[in-house]
C-alpha cells in the first residue's frame, strides 16, 4: 500500500468518562443520559466510542459546541489525561503495533517528545512563562535527548524567526509577550522536534482578528512546508473551513458526522451540524 | 548529662533515622523521606545533618564539624558542643583523624578515606524544585528519570550569562540514575564526590529527606556537549598564609590598602600546612 494511504494515527473506540458509572447508565441503552451526563450517579461521558484515522499530511478538523468532548479527546491524545478505554496506534512508533494508551509512563513521554506536538488554547499550559522563549523551545529538544547548546540555540532562533518573533526578543520570557506572540512561541515549541503529528486546541480563540489571520496563515504555511499531519479543534467554522481537509462534528461526546470539510459545510446531514452551519454568518 | 539518652535522641528515633539512611545508601541519590525530629536548634540550621550525625555516632567516634570551610564558626562550634555534651566523644579539627565529619558548604581539601563518613547539611534537597514547584510532580519526574528540567535550568543560565553560572549546588547525576542536589558545596567540590572513598550522607531536616552517595559511586556533574562542566578556577592565586594554590579560596580586601588577597577556605587544611612549615623550617615559635 502507498505511504499516504496508510493512516499515521489510528484511534479506535476511545472512551473517556469522569465518574465510575452506575447500573442505570452502564447496563441500559445510553438513552438515560441527559446530553452526556447520567442523572443517577453524576458520571460524565466525555468521549464515547470515538474512532478515526489521521493520514500523512492531512489536516483533520474537529468542531462541536463547548462541552462536546473535543478538548478532552485532545488531552487524551497528548496523555494529559488517561483514557477510560480504547486504543491508539502510531505508524512510526513500534511499527504501529503498540497501543499507545497502554504504554508505560516513560514510553508515553517518549511519544510526546518525539512524535507529538501540542498547542494549547491557553499559553499558560503549554509554556513556562518565567523561562526564556528560547529556553521553552530548548525544553522540548532537551526532553528528546539533545545536549548541544549551540544546536538548540540555532534551532530555536530559526523557529522563532519562522513564527515572526524578533531575534532580539528570543531571550525574553513569554510572560512579557502579547497573547498572539505567546501563541506563536507555543507553535514554535510544538514544532521544535519536527513532530509528524501536531495537535492544535482552539489556537486562535481569544485572539483578535488580524492576529488570528496571521497565526492561521502561519499554520497553513508550516503544514505545507513540513508536510505534518494536524488535528485542529475549534468551534469556529471559519477556521475549520480555511484549514481542514476533513472534518468531524462532535456532540455530547459522540462523533455525529464526519466527511470532507466542503461536504460537511455544503450539505450537512445531522440536525446539529445543520444548525451549526446555518448559524455561520 | 543523664537527662539525655546517649547522643540526645532515644534509641527508637536513632533507629528510625538509620533505617532511612540504609535505604538511602541502597538507592544512591534517591531522596528517602524520614520523620525529621524536633531539635534544640532551629530547622534550617543544620538539623538534617545533625540528626544523621547523632543517629550514627558511637563512643569510639571522633567528630569534626565544618561550617563554610571553618571549624571555628559559631554554628560549627555549637554543633560540636551539643554532640560532645550528649555523647562525651572527642572533637577534632584534623580531617584525617575524624571518623565522622559534618559539613555545611564544603568538602574538606584533604581527600577522605575509607571508613570515614561525611555528613552534609542540605537546605533544598530537590534539584528540580526551581523548575517544578509540586512535590507530587517532581517525584514522578524522578520515577520516570525525566530530568529535562535540570538541564533546562543550566541552559537558561547559558542563555542569560554565557556559561553555567551555578554558584553552588550544581546538580549531579548519581550512578547513572538519579539527579541529585549535592547540597550548596561549590562546583569545586563536585568532583570530590565522584568515586569517593568515604561514605557521603546528605540530610535535609526541614524538608525531611535523607540521601546518600555510597563509596566508589559514580557522580557526574550535569553539563552539555559544547558547554563542559568547569570548577571555579583559582589559577594565579595562592593562599596568603600558607601559599597553597590548587584549593578553594576566599577573597579578601585589605581594609587599609584596598588590595585583594586570597586565603584557603578550608581553615584546618591551611592550619596544618602552616604547622608543617613551622616544623620543617624549625622556625623558633617565640621569635
Amino acid at each position: 500500500m502507498d505511504d499516504f494511504m496508510t493512516p499515521l494515527l489510528s484511534i479506535k473506540n476511545v472512551n473517556k468518562q469522569f465518574g465510575d458509572g452506575c447500573d442505570t447508565c452502564l447496563q441500559q441503552e445510553k438513552d438515560v443520559l441527559i446530553k452526556n451526563f447520567c442523572p443517577v450517579c453524576g458520571t460524565v461521558y466525555s468521549c464515547q466510542d470515538i474512532t478515526f484515522d489521521l493520514y500523512p499530511g492531512e489536516v483533520l478538523g474537529i468542531v462541536g459546541e463547548s462541552g462536546s468532548g473535543k478538548s478532552t479527546l485532545m488531552r487524551c491524545l497528548y496523555f494529559d489525561q488517561d483514557v477510560t478505554s480504547g486504543e491508539a496506534f502510531i505508524r512510526s512508533y513500534k511499527d504501529g503495533k503498540a497501543n499507545m494508551f497502554e504504554e508505560s509512563a516513560q514510553q508515553k513521554r517518549y511519544i510526546r517528545n518525539h512524535v507529538l506536538g501540542k498547542v494549547y488554547q491557553n499559553p499558560l499550559l503549554g509554556l513556562r512563562m518565567n523561562f526564556s522563549s528560547i529556553g521553552n523551545i530548548a525544553e522540548k529538544l532537551i526532553a528528546a535527548g539533545n545536549r548541544n547548546v549551540g544546536h538548540m540555540e540555532d534551532r530555536g532562533r530559526a523557529l522563532l524567526t519562522h513564527v515572526n518573533i524578533p531575534t532580539y526578543r528570543m531571550k525574553e520570557a513569554p510572560k512579557n509577550f502579547s497573547g498572539g506572540m505567546q501563541q506563536r512561541v507555543q507553535i514554535a515549541k510544538a514544532l521544535s522536534n519536527n513532530p509528524p503529528i501536531l495537535l492544535l486546541d482552539e489556537v486562535t480563540t481569544g485572539l483578535d482578528l488580524s492576529v488570528q489571520a496571521s497565526v492561521l496563515d502561519l499554520i497553513k504555511q508550516l503544514q505545507r512546508e513540513l508536510n505534518i499531519s494536524i488535528i485542529i479543534v475549534s468551534h469556529d467554522l471559519g477556521v475549520i473551513r480555511m484549514l481542514a481537509d476533513r472534518t468531524m462534528v462532535m456532540l455530547d461526546g459522540k462523533v455525529v458526522e464526519q466527511g470532507l470539510t466542503d461536504q460537511i459545510l455544503e450539505d450537512p446531514q445531522h440536525p446539529y451540524t445543520q444548525q451549526l452551519v446555518h448559524s455561520l454568518v | 548529662m543523664s537527662a539525655y539518652n546517649f547522643a540526645f535522641f532515644d534509641e527508637g528515633s536513632k533507629r528510625e533515622i538509620r533505617r532511612a539512611t540504609l535505604k538511602a545508601i541502597a538507592i544512591p541519590g534517591y531522596q528517602v523521606p524520614f520523620a525529621s525530629r524536633e531539635m534544640p536548634i532551629a530547622r534550617g540550621w543544620g538539623t538534617g545533618g545533625l540528626q544523621l550525625t547523632l543517629s550514627l555516632v558511637g563512643k569510639e567516634d571522633v567528630l569534626k564539624v565544618i561550617d563554610q570551610g571553618s571549624d571555628e564558626s559559631v554554628n560549627a562550634v555549637n554543633i560540636k558542643k551539643l554532640v560532645g555534651k550528649t555523647t562525651g566523644i572527642r572533637a577534632t579539627e584534623e580531617t584525617s583523624e575524624a571518623t565522622l565529619i559534618q559539613s555545611r558548604h564544603r568538602i574538606p581539601e584533604i581527600p577522605l578515606s575509607e571508613g570515614q563518613i561525611l555528613v552534609l547539611q542540605v537546605p533544598l534537597p530537590e534539584p528540580l524544585r526551581a523548575y517544578e514547584s509540586s512535590e507530587l510532580v517532581t517525584k514522578k519526574l524522578h520515577g520516570e528519570r525525566e530530568y529535562s528540567g535540570a538541564w533546562l535550568m543550566l541552559f537558561e543560565q547559558i542563555m542569560r550569562y554565557g556559561n553555567m553560572s551555578t554558584g553552588a549546588d550544581h546538580p549531579v547525576l548519581v550512578h547513572d540514575r538519579y539527579v541529585m542536589a549535592p547540597s550548596p558545596i561549590p562546583r569545586f567540590d563536585n568532583p570530590k564526590m565522584n568515586r569517593s572513598e568515604a561514605l557521603i550522607l546528605l540530610g535535609a531536616g526541614r524538608e525531611k529527606k535523607v540521601y546518600a552517595v555510597p563509596p566508589h559511586t559514580q557522580v557526574v556533574s550535569l553539563a552539555f556537549d559544547d558547554y563542559l562542566f568547569q570548577t571555579e578556577s583559582s589559577a594565579g592565586n595562592s593562599c596568603k598564609l600558607c601559599g597553597a594554590t590548587d584549593v578553594f579560596m576566599d577573597e579578601f580586601v585589605h581594609e587599609e590598602t584596598g588590595e585583594t588577597y586570597h586565603q584557603c577556605n578550608d581553615t584546618s587544611y591551611c592550619l596544618s600546612r602552616l604547622n608543617r612549615k613551622v616544623l620543617h623550617q624549625e622556625v623558633p615559635l617565640n621569635g
